[in-house]
C-alpha cells in the first residue's frame, strides 16, 4: 500500500510519548553499555599492567622492536597461506558438494557411490589432519613414483582437500537434507527429472542455509594452511618461529597472530553482509 | 448414474482401477478405488481427513507407487514400472495445500522452470506464456516478486498459473483452499471456475463441499479405502444412498460448510 500524500498526518500525543520514551531507554542503554565497558576494560588494564611480571612479558610479548623486524617475513608467509586458501577452498567446495550429492543419490545404481561417499567422510573426518599431513607430505615422495611432485605445498594442499572436503561434504548433507521434501515432491510434479530437482530447486536452497556453518569451515582451514610447514614450507607462523628461535623474543606469535585474525574478520562481515542481501530480496520485513 | 460415462467410447482422462495403497504394514489408506474422470470434467474427492484424498492425487501423479490394481491417463498404464513417470508427470499439473512455491525463485521463474528445463521452451516464450497467465488470474504486477512477499490466496493463484504454464492434460487440486483465509478462499474458487468454464478436466480433494457442488460434475465419497459414493452433485449431496454418507454431510451441516 503506498501511503497518501494528501492526508495530512499528525503524529498523535501518544505516539510522541512513547518515541520520548524509547530515545530515553535508547540514551540509558548506550550510558549504561559504555561506563560497564570502561570498568570491565580498565579493570583488566590495571590488573596486567600491575602484575609482577607485566615489565618482562612486554619486552618478550609485545616488543615494538621485534614487530617491526618480524612483520615483513610474516607477511611473506602469509602470502603462501593465502594462495593455499583460496586454491584449497575452491576444490573443497566442489569435492565437497560432489560427495554430498553422491550420498543423496537414489536408487540401487548408485549404491557403489554412495557407499564409497560415506566412507570417505566416515574416514577422513575421523583422521586426524596432522597424521593425514604426514603421511602425504612424507609418505608420497618415500613412493619415488616419476612425475609426482615431492613438493610439501602442493602435497599439504592435497591432504587439507582431502581432510577438509570430508567436513564439507557433511555440511552440505546436512543443508540437502533440511529442505522440505515437498519441494521435491513439487519439482518431480512438474515433470523435472531427479537431477534437475536436485540442481534448480533443492542445491540452490541447501548451499543458502549452510553459507554460515561453511563459512566456519574455510576459516578453520585459513588457520590450518599453517600445517603444511611440518614439511619446510614457510608460511606466516613457521616465518615467525623461525625469528624466535633465532632472539628468544615472542612478539613475532603475536604479530602473526594478529594477522590471522585480522584476515578473519572482513570474511566473516562479507558473508554476513552476502547473506542479509539474498535474505532481504526475498523476504517480507519484519522485525522479530 | 450416467454422469461419467456422458460420451460413450469416449476415453477416460483418467481412470483407476481396483487401486490398493498401503503404508508400511499396518496402513490402509486405499482399498479398492475405482473412478473414472471423463474429458472436460471436474470430480471432486470428498471425505473425512485421512480418507485418502490426498493419497489418491498423489499416486495419480505417480509420487506414491501403487501396492496393486492399475491407473491410466488417456487409456495408458502409467503404473506399469516400465512408464517413464517424468513423461507422466509432464501431462499432469499439481497445486498443493501448501503451495510449495520455491521460495528462491520469483514468481516468474517458478513459473518458467518446468517449461524452460522440461519441454525446452525458449525463455522469452516461456515468460510471455507466464505473464499472460499472470494477468489473466490477477497478478500481473508479482511477476518480479518472491513468493514471501505473496498473501495466501496470491501464492496459491501463483502455484496454479505454475502447473497451468505446461499445459497439462489434466489438473490434481489437492485441498487448494484449506491454508487459505475464509475471504481469499474466493478469489482461488473463481479461478477453479473459469477453468472448468475453459473445459479443463480437474480432481480436487475439497472441503468446500458448496464449492464441490456447484462446480463439480461428479462427487465421490471416499469412505474406508473405496469410493463409497460415487454420483452427480444432486444425487450425493440431495439423496444420499449409504448411512455414512449421510452421517458424513450432516456432520459438515452442522459446521456451517454447506
Amino acid at each position: 500500500m503506498t501511503l497518501d500524500k494528501q492526508e495530512l498526518y499528525v503524529p498523535s500525543a501518544r505516539r510522541i510519548e512513547r518515541e520520548r520514551y524509547r530515545r530515553a531507554r535508547t540514551r540509558r542503554a548506550t550510558a549504561i553499555a559504555a561506563t560497564s565497558t570502561l570498568v570491565v576494560g580498565a579493570a583488566l588494564f590495571l590488573g596486567v599492567v600491575n602484575s609482577p611480571g607485566w615489565q618482562r612479558t612486554r619486552e618478550t610479548f609485545f616488543s615494538a622492536e621485534y614487530a617491526r623486524k618480524a612483520f615483513p617475513d610474516v607477511m611473506q608467509g602469509l602470502w603462501l597461506n593465502l594462495r593455499l586458501l583460496v586454491v584449497c577452498g575452491a576444490l573443497v567446495l566442489v569435492f565437497g558438494l560432489l560427495i554430498a550429492v553422491a550420498r543423496t543419490l537414489r536408487g540401487p545404481v548408485f549404491f557403489p557411490v554412495r557407499a564409497l561417499a560415506a566412507a570417505y567422510t566416515d574416514f577422513f573426518r575421523g583422521l586426524p589432519l596432522i597424521i593425514n599431513l604426514l603421511v602425504v607430505i612424507f609418505g608420497v615422495p618415500a613412493l619415488r613414483l616419476s612425475g609426482v611432485t615431492t613438493d610439501p605445498v602442493i602435497l599439504g594442499g592435497a591432504a587439507l582437500v582431502l581432510t577438509y572436503s570430508a567436513y564439507v561434504a557433511e555440511v552440505f548433507r546436512a543443508g540437502i537434507e533440511t529442505v522440505h521434501p515437498s519441494q521435491r515432491a513439487a519439482a518431480r510434479s512438474l515433470g523435472l527429472s531427479s537431477g534437475q530437482a536436485l540442481r534448480y530447486v533443492i542445491l540452490p536452497q541447501a548451499v543458502r542455509r549452510v553459507v554460515p556453518p561453511l563459512l566456519n569451515d574455510l576459516v578453520s582451514l585459513q588457520k590450518d594452511t599453517g600445517l603444511v610447514s611440518i614439511g619446510g614450507a614457510i608460511d606466516a607462523v613457521y616465518a615467525a618461529q623461525i625469528i624466535v628461535g633465532k632472539d628468544f623474543n615472542f612478539t613475532p606469535y603475536v604479530v602473526a597472530g594478529l594477522v590471522f585474525v585480522a584476515l578473519t574478520i572482513p570474511m566473516t562481515r562479507f558473508t554476513d553482509w552476502v547473506t542479509a542481501r539474498m535474505d532481504r530480496e526475498r523476504a517480507q520485513g519484519g522485525t522479530v | 448414474m450416467t454422469i461419467t460415462e456422458t460420451a460413450p467410447g469416449a476415453t477416460p482422462v483418467l481412470r483407476l482401477d481396483s487401486v490398493r495403497k498401503t503404508f508400511g504394514r499396518d496402513t490402509l489408506v486405499l482399498r479398492d478405488v475405482s473412478l473414472d474422470v471423463a474429458p472436460h470434467t471436474v470430480t471432486a474427492l470428498i471425505g473425512t481427513s485421512g480418507s485418502g484424498k490426498s493419497t489418491l492425487l498423489r499416486c495419480a501423479n505417480l509420487l506414491e507407487d501403487i501396492d496393486d490394481g492399475a491407473i491410466f491417463l488417456d487409456g495408458e498404464e502409467i503404473t506399469d514400472p516400465r512408464t517413464d513417470a517424468d513423461a507422466v508427470r509432464r501431462r499432469i499439473g499439481v497445486v498443493f495445500q501448501a503451495y510449495n512455491l520455491f521460495p528462491h525463485m520469483s514468481v516468474l521463474d517458478n513459473i518458467t522452470l518446468a517449461p524452460r528445463r522440461v519441454h525446452g521452451v525458449a525463455k522469452k516464450e516461456a515468460e510471455a506464456r507466464a505473464r499472460e497467465l499472470l494477468e489473466r488470474l490477477g497478478l500481473g504486477g508479482k511477476a518480479g516478486d518472491y513468493p514471501d512477499r505473496l498473501s495466501g490466496g496470491q501464492q496459491q493463484r501463483a502455484a496454479i498459473v505454475r502447473a497451468l504454464a505446461v499445459r497439462p492434460r489434466l489438473l490434481l487440486l489437492d485441498e487448494i483452499t484449506a491454508a487459505l483465509d475464509p475471504e481469499l478462499v474466493g478469489e482461488v474458487l473463481g479461478v477453479v471456475r473459469d477453468l472448468k468454464e475453459e473445459g479443463m478436466t480437474m480432481i480436487l480433494a475439497t472441503h468446500e463441499m458448496g464449492f464441490a457442488r456447484d462446480v463439480a460434475d461428479q462427487i465421490c465419497f471416499l469412505d474406508g479405502g473405496v469410493v463409497l459414493e460415487r454420483g452427480t452433485p444432486a444425487d450425493v449431496f440431495g439423496d444420499p444412498r449409504h448411512e455414512r454418507t449421510r452421517r458424513f454431510l450432516s456432520r459438515i451441516t452442522e459446521a456451517g460448510r454447506l
